[in-house]
């Protein structure tokens, strides 16, 4: 399979157009629902049931409580009803799910990451796929879009407590965000040919004199949330690279469009909502510069076809899809890892060693260009605090942001922030490497054994999903280290997320003055790339030494 | 007291949010996608399948399916899609997930370049990549142009049909346009066997 350059810069070129016509439009909607004051009579009609009170307004720890709250009863309803599989309808002849399986399955779909440690053909029925794994697609997109939605309103709110409601958010993003949208792109991945029912079909293949069944399923409603919420748990095992879930190379760059297409717009709708549209600029702009950067460097790795085995078979192939082919492939691996999404339409495990290092280093950065659904956002906007940070101590001036002041406070938060996930990465990564008993189940040889664990738990704690798939983690050990990985990485965050909403939306805005950093432009936003990039590299290098660039480079 | 009374009670509205919003999102979207889709797509929505001559569901044209025998023979009259970590088990998918410089991965595809070889009566260096590698899904329909044309004389001299005749059918299941420049040309095998089958029932 060769790379087609032209294909490859014409795809790039056409993601970038699209994405840049959309996100003011959309991103002027979704700050009108994030702003809105009125509530339709469905939405209504669901407060009343699920005993909201549409009208409070949280404080950062109660809408923090609300959060883990909903976030912890989702995990023991997903656990639960798995557990009980064997005797709810619509399973088939499936039993109820392994204990370690069904609890880090609830996990990794609560927190958005959707590492698939189970094998969904023969674990999940169309219960569990529809009612639990679909949903949570839906809710913890929808979580992770509330929370920044959350540190805006600290921004932009001044000398106040209340930084709005989590379940009229929650609901709003779902339903008025989230469902149209997931609606109208399953019914295009249909007319695409992804499977939507809830029968299997048998066939005869005369070919090799057999009777087959051919799968079926509500694929493509979980397909459209799956992007579009950058989830990334696959109705079957292989994945986007299965003809069920992506059947031709339209249909893939559709996929591709979806996982982008809320992270690049919420930039927009910051600006907007801090009544500052070059801020939102200058985060797009920077968001926008690091994806055009990692996908050339992934293209180049890609058509580089490194490798032993890809010489030895004449080029690349293992883990491709023909239909595919290097392309899409690599514009899918670049955009599923520096969002939070973690589909694959390709065996990242296969790819060249330094394309599996890019990989991984996607979602080192922290999954910001443009990022997970809300998540992607507030990273960027914590490494915004950090650059404002190092500019202030440049000019020797007490940083701002927005008008509001980064006192000792703040900046603990963000600096929390930015140490929680390398220090949860490279932690369980190391106990792992240590116990020989765990990494059997890392069956590859050599660094790429390392890389198989390393890119396992940077994936878990970044609440990506990919995976270099020879790791088998459904074993108790692996199981709870990835439970442990998902969720420090998720709600670690999120508690200093909120707590810095907080913060900021008690403080007074201070007018700028002349010795008040610009927070927009092309000075600052090539000090925030800097600074996202740079505190990546200190945090991962020695980790990605011994990995994906000893593999690479010592070839 | 006051934070765990506090918890409760936004447990209790987390329960009922996720009840109801699992009927919207869980059942009703869901249920939606289904009624569309077989409104206006149904081939596609049940799985694209196709028939064989007598009206007999055969395949699905997204699905590889196997032309080995149980032992693992390859039968000759067919054409033969690229290695499957799965064996073509459309009940399964997954890639062989081998690293790049895999000493098992370099094994399979020296196996697979031989065994290519000696069924097409070609030496080793015309075996393209895609006909020795495994692909993403195990389930892979679709074969290089390369490969397909390199199986045209077995599959024409198994059959008793003139090569012309076979290459025409291979060209008629080759993708061309934009999904070809999207991804890469194509060859669907398993919709070309479903044809092959039509166009010589002596087998």
């Amino acid at each position: 399979m060769t790379f087609n350059t032209a294909s490859f810069v014409i795809q790039v070129a056409a993601l970038l157009i699209v994405l840049a016509a959309l996100h003011k439009p959309f991103g002027i909607y979704l700050a009108r629902v994030f702003e809105g004051t009125t509530s339709s009579r469905p939405e209504r009609l669901f407060y009343r049931l699920a005993g909201i009170d549409a009208g409070t307004d949280q404080t950062w720890s109660v809408y923090l409580r609300s959060v883990l709250a909903f976030s912890a009863v989702s995990i023991l309803a997903v656990f639960g009803l798995q557990r009980l599989q064997g005797v709810l309808p619509g399973s088939g002849s499936l039993p109820g799910v392994d204990p370690w399986i069904a609890m880090n399955t609830a996990i990794s779909f609560v927190t958005n990451t959707n590492w698939q440690t189970y094998v969904p053909e023969t674990t999940v029925g169309i219960f569990v796929q529809m009612c639990l794994l679909a949903v949570q697609n839906f809710l913890s997109a929808a979580v992770g879009i509330v929370v920044v939605v959350a540190l805006i309103r600290g921004i932009a709110r001044t000398r106040t407590h209340r930084l709005g409601n989590f379940w009229v958010d929650l609901a709003r993003t779902s339903f008025r965000i989230l469902l149209p949208i997931a609606f109208v792109a399953a019914v295009v991945m249909v007319l695409g040919g992804v499977v939507q029912n809830f029968w299997s079909t048998d066939v005869t293949n005369q070919a090799a004199g057999i009777s087959q069944s051919i799968p079926g399923g509500p694929v493509a409603s979980q397909e459209a949330i799956k992007e579009l919420g950058t989830n990334g748990g696959g109705y079957f095992n292989a994945n986007s690279a299965h003809p069920f879930e992506n059947p031709n190379a339209l249909i893939s760059f559709f996929e591709v469009f979806l996982i982008l297409l809320i992270p690049s717009a919420l930039p927009y709708a910051f600006g907007r909502m801090v009544g500052d549209q070059k801020q939102g600029y200058t985060v797009a702009a920077v968001m926008g510069t690091l994806w055009l950067a990692s996908i050339s460097l992934m293209g180049w790795a890609v058509a580089s076809g490194q490798g032993a085995a890809t010489a030895a078979a004449g080029g690349l192939g293992e883990g491709f899809e023909q239909r595919f082919g290097p392309v899409p492939s690599a514009i899918f691996a670049t955009s599923t890892t520096l969002t939070s999404t973690g589909a694959v339409n390709v065996a990242h495990d296969s790819l060249p060693p330094l394309a599996g290092g890019v990989a991984m280093v996607n979602m080192m950065l922290g999954e910001v260009a443009p990022g997970g659904t809300g998540s992607g956002l507030y990273g960027l906007l914590i490494l915004s605090i950090i650059s404002v940070f190092i500019a202030g101590l440049m000019v020797g001036r007490t940083p701002e942001y927005l008008g509001k002041k980064i006192g000792p406070t703040e900046m603990k938060l963000a600096a929390m922030y930015i140490l929680v996930t390398p220090t949860v990465v490279l932690a369980l990564a190391g106990i792992t490497v240590l116990i020989p008993d765990a990494m059997a189940n890392a069956p590859a040889t050599g660094p790429h054994q390392f890389s198989e664990v390393l890119y396992a738990f940077t994936s878990g704690a970044n609440n990506n999903g990919s995976a270099f798939g020879g790791i088998t983690t459904s074993g108790p050990f692996l199981s709870v280290m990835m439970g442990l990985a998902m969720l420090l990485g998720r709600f670690l965050p999120i508690v200093l997320v909120l707590a810095l909403a907080g913060s900021l939306a008690r403080q007074g805005k201070i007018p700028a003055s002349a010795g008040t950093v610009p927070t927009h432009g092309l000075l600052f936003g090539g000090l925030l790339l800097g600074v996202t990039v740079i505190l990546t590299a200190l945090s991962y290098f020695p980790a990605l030494a011994l990995g994906p660039l000893a593999e690479g480079l010592l070839k | 007291m006051n934070t765990l009374t506090g918890y409760l009670r936004q447990a209790g509205t987390a329960v009922r949010f996720l009840l109801f919003a699992t009927l919207v999102l869980g059942v009703a979207y869901p249920l939606a996608v289904f009624g569309v889709g077989q409104l206006i797509a149904p081939y596609q929505a049940n799985g694209s399948i196709i028939k064989d001559s007598a009206g007999t569901p055969a395949a699905s044209a997204l699905i590889a399916q196997a032309s080995a025998n149980d032992a693992g023979a390859q039968d000759p009259k067919w054409f033969h899609a690229r290695p499957s970590a799965v064996k073509w088990d459309p009940a399964s998918s997954s890639a062989s997930n081998l690293g790049p410089n895999d000493p098992k991965l370099l094994d399979a595809v020296a196996a697979n370049r031989a065994a290519v070889a000696s069924a097409e009566g070609i030496s080793e260096q015309q075996v393209p990549a895609d006909a020795v590698t495994a692909s993403g899904s195990g389930l892979d329909p679709d074969i290089s142009p390369a490969y397909a044309k390199l199986q045209v004389p077995r599959v024409a001299a198994a059959r008793h049909l003139s090569a012309d005749t076979v290459m025409s059918l291979v060209n008629k299941h080759t993708t061309g346009g934009l999904t070809a420049f999207l991804g890469q040309p194509s060859v669907n095998v398993t919709a070309l066997n479903v044809d092959l089958a039509a166009a010589s029932p002596s087998k």
